[in-house]
């Protein structure tokens, strides 16, 4: 290794944060949205005394079953990493940003509980009872989410503490570390994403049965439930991106600017579309003149922060990769608004699902895309804060452990999880299997089905 | 007694209930590995699935409280634990994911070949994880884990007090988890596991008494700091531990009542033996429970998420530990 060791370390245990996180992230939307997903489908069965909508609703709680324990060791594995990768960072700030943490503590407590009971009380507990156990766990999604994400955003614009000379924290203020400057945009752009993923790729799973010639009022509902919602989610997610795009202008200028490719301040910045950043120059890129100044400020005479205000030593390392990542982001959006406009439009005028096979076509990818919008947002606000681990007051690389021997635990860790993800999918792929054979059904698992008695002699692993 | 007293106090509580819950967790996973083969272990790995699914996720959660509440109360320690015992913290979060994965697939693959491999993922990872994390408990009691995170990496926790403390860990697991069977076996009236489980947690809780005994004679010759606190201000606890232990044999013997509560009573005046023992001190010869404290607003805070933990999460627990009882939560 001819890199010196600790920037070498600081690299890779960027690498494996950004991995795991990345990983993590996916099942933690399917935690946050799904559940309600599954709830609209039980309550759905239940008003409207749809078999198909109670099937739907039961096959989904064994899919969160799967995801959720799959969440909860990637969760834990991130728990871990924040100490054993960043020791320093939870040293010097661990009395400040642990404390988000800690009432995660309880909605994730909670989550696990009623998940629980949720999955496992389809046959014995009466139908609305169970139906009501399962609120919890979208109420707690919801609080998990909102926790974890003000954790963040204090990150992004640290507050509510006091340090003293040698820079150790002397006094906390709980309340202005939750409810930080970046907290009230972060945390509803993570939440309508999640459920955007959610709904979004639970329907791709329909949408592909679709093409395929499965196209009974079950994957009509299947598709319907999961996409209305994610539809819903996808226009006040463009609102909200875009006041955090302004508010970040404002907040947090360093990142803002390597992310458009503001390079001098000034008004009458121009927005670039694509592009590589080559030196001072923009290559590849459609530049559309004052477009970035009218977005930031609602006129062409705006002030905007280039890279030239931020010290060099402060800048983020990859302006191409912020950029294209938060092109890739608005960009998916903006598709997924229209795929939802098209589908509101005609269930307004016709009251019935698109005909169209491009309609279907691009459902079925919609799920993948939300999930590259979701990694390629995540890119913007982590890689964008850096060299920072905590905007401002802690460097990323004065944070990093300093035990070695990062890259067998990184190893370690993309060989893992290349085999829980593909674990993952494998075991979802056996389930609809199963399911499509009307395995199921032959063991009487029916949605509030029979008395116990009767079910009595059906066990096993 | 200080907020960070009161914090500590609630940092061992929650891992007195993570090891009783839990360790019956992970004990569960040491008796699927020892069923045998996959014709006669069938039942009783059967019926150990159908104890755990419901609440094995739940019982996880305590970890992960104790992570984040360590980081946020006592930022200094979990930031010299974490860099000193990266090692078997790695290798007990990787037992971690393996297990959540295993128990989590085997319940969907069919077919024997991928049933097995997931199963014994499961429970070799059942091992593995409380393995680890005895010789993590090994390194901070016995003060291997200086303030300035500077300990030794391999030796720290590679060493013979904490090896024993480990392989204590998992006998205990083993043990408690055998108690707890045998009480599901024994509540269903499932009267052949009901002998199978009571001959195992015999078996374990002699093996656990063994193994305890010969750990305080290492502790004697290898951490002399610690076995003097264990025999002085933490030797009634310690005394509990080992007459709940044997009150819970004798109860096991005559197929009595009552050795659920015995047998964590066992683990729970240990997990309280330690933390008199090492008590004011967090990190053993280095850091005490006050020079480690954060600010007193971030405890407070901490005071009100517990508040509200004893209101919404005790409930919903106790929920669903009735509903399980009750035999109302059911995998088809």
């Amino acid at each position: 290794m001819s890199l010196p060791l600790a920037v070498s370390d600081l690299l890779l245990a960027r690498e494996q944060m950004a991995f795991t996180l990345g990983f993590h992230i996916v099942l933690a939307c399917m935690g946050v949205g799904f559940p309600t997903i599954m709830l609209a489908a039980n309550w759905w069965g239940l008003r409207k005394e749809s078999d198909q909508a109670l099937q739907l609703a039961q096959r989904w709680s064994k899919v969160t079953a799967v995801l959720f324990a799959v969440g909860a060791v990637t969760g834990t594995v991130l728990s871990f990493e924040m100490g054993l990768l960043w020791p320093r960072f939870m040293d010097r700030f661990g009395e400040a940003f642990g404390i988000p943490f800690a009432i995660e503590g309880i909605f994730f407590f909670i989550e696990a509980i009623f998940i629980a009971i949720y999955i496992y009380g389809w046959k014995r507990l009466s139908p609305w009872a169970h139906f009501w156990t399962g609120v919890p766990i979208a109420i707690s999604g919801i609080g998990g989410a909102l926790s974890v994400v003000a954790a963040n955003s204090w990150m992004n614009q640290p507050a509510g503490f006091t340090l003293d000379a040698a820079g150790n924290v002397t006094q906390v203020d709980p309340i202005d570390v939750i409810f930080n400057g970046a907290m009230p945009y972060e945390v509803p752009h993570m939440i309508l994403a999640a459920y955007m993923v959610a709904g979004f790729l639970v329907a791709s799973v329909y949408a592909v049965g679709w093409l395929r010639g499965r196209r009974d009022r079950y994957h009509a509902l299947g598709f319907a439930i999961p996409f209305t919602i994610a539809a819903i989610a996808t226009p006040i997610q463009l609102f909200v991106g875009d006041t955090a795009a302004r508010a970040i202008a404002d907040d947090q200028p360093a990142k803002f600017a390597a992310m458009e490719y503001v390079l001098e301040t000034g008004s009458h910045q121009p927005e670039y579309v694509g592009g590589i950043l080559d030196g001072d120059d923009v290559k590849l890129g459609i530049k559309i003149p004052d477009l970035d100044s009218i977005l930031v400020g609602f006129s062409a005479g705006t002030e905007v922060t280039g890279l030239d205000q931020i010290p060099d030593d402060e800048e983020p390392p990859s302006p191409t990769l912020l950029h294209l990542s938060f092109d890739a982001m608005v960009g998916i959006g903006t598709a997924l608004l229209l795929l939802a406009g098209w589908y509101a439009w005609v269930g307004w005028r016709r009251r019935a699902l698109p005909r169209s096979v491009w309609f279907w076509r691009a459902a079925a990818a919609a799920g993948v895309a939300a999930i590259l919008a979701l990694e390629a947002g995540w890119i913007v606000t982590e890689v964008g804060r850096q060299p920072w681990i905590v905007s401002g007051f802690m460097r990323t690389e004065d944070a990093v452990t300093d035990a070695g021997g990062i890259w067998i635990s990184l190893t370690v860790v993309v060989l893992l999880y290349t085999a829980l993800g593909v674990g993952t999918v494998l075991a979802l792929r056996a389930l609809a299997r199963r399911w499509r054979e009307g395995e199921a059904e032959e063991e009487g698992d029916v949605p509030y089905g029979p008395p116990p008695a009767m079910q009595d002699e059906v066990s096993g692993p | 007694m200080s907020p960070a007293d009161g914090v500590a106090v609630v940092l061992w509580a929650a891992a007195m209930l993570y090891a009783i819950l839990g360790g019956a967790d992970f004990g569960a996973g040491f008796w699927d590995l020892v069923a045998g083969n996959a014709e006669r272990g069938a039942r009783p790995r059967a019926f150990i699935d159908r104890a755990l699914t419901p609440v094995w996720e739940a019982n996880h959660v305590w970890l992960i409280f104790m992570l984040v509440v360590t980081w946020t109360a006592f930022p200094d320690a979990f930031a010299a634990i974490m860099s000193t015992l990266y090692i078997p913290l790695s290798l007990a979060a990787l037992g971690i994911v393996l297990r959540g994965a295993g128990f989590a697939f085997r319940h969907v693959v069919r077919g024997l070949p991928g049933q097995r491999a997931m199963g014994a993922t499961f429970a070799i990872s059942s091992i593995m994880t409380p393995f680890f994390m005895g010789t993590i408990v090994g390194a901070i009691a016995s003060g291997r884990v200086p303030a300035d995170g500077s300990g030794d990496l391999v030796t720290s926790w590679l060493n013979l007090t904490s090896i024993t403390i480990g392989v204590l860990l998992v006998a205990t697991c083993a043990y408690i988890a055998s108690v707890f069977l045998w009480n599901d076996a024994g509540g269903m009236g499932e009267s052949d596991l009901e002998r199978y489980f009571r001959a195992r947690a015999i078996a374990a809780g002699l093996a656990t008494g063994v193994i305890a005994a010969l750990g305080l004679i290492v502790l004697r010759s290898h951490a002399r700091e610690l076995f003097d606190d264990l025999v002085s201000d933490a030797l009634p606890l310690v005394l509990l531990s080992a007459a709940c232990g044997i009150a819970t044999l004798v109860q096991l013997y005559r197929s009595g009542r009552g050795t659920r509560v015995l047998a964590a009573g066992a683990v729970a005046a240990v997990i309280w033996a330690w933390g008199v023992a090492q008590s004011p001190e967090l990190l053993p010869g280095s850091l005490t429970i006050d020079q480690a404290a954060a600010p007193d607003s971030t405890m407070t805070a901490l005071f009100i998420v517990f508040a509200a933990a004893l209101l919404v999460v005790v409930p919903a627990i106790a929920l669903l530990l009735n509903l399980h009882q009750r035999s109302l939560l059911e995998r088809e």
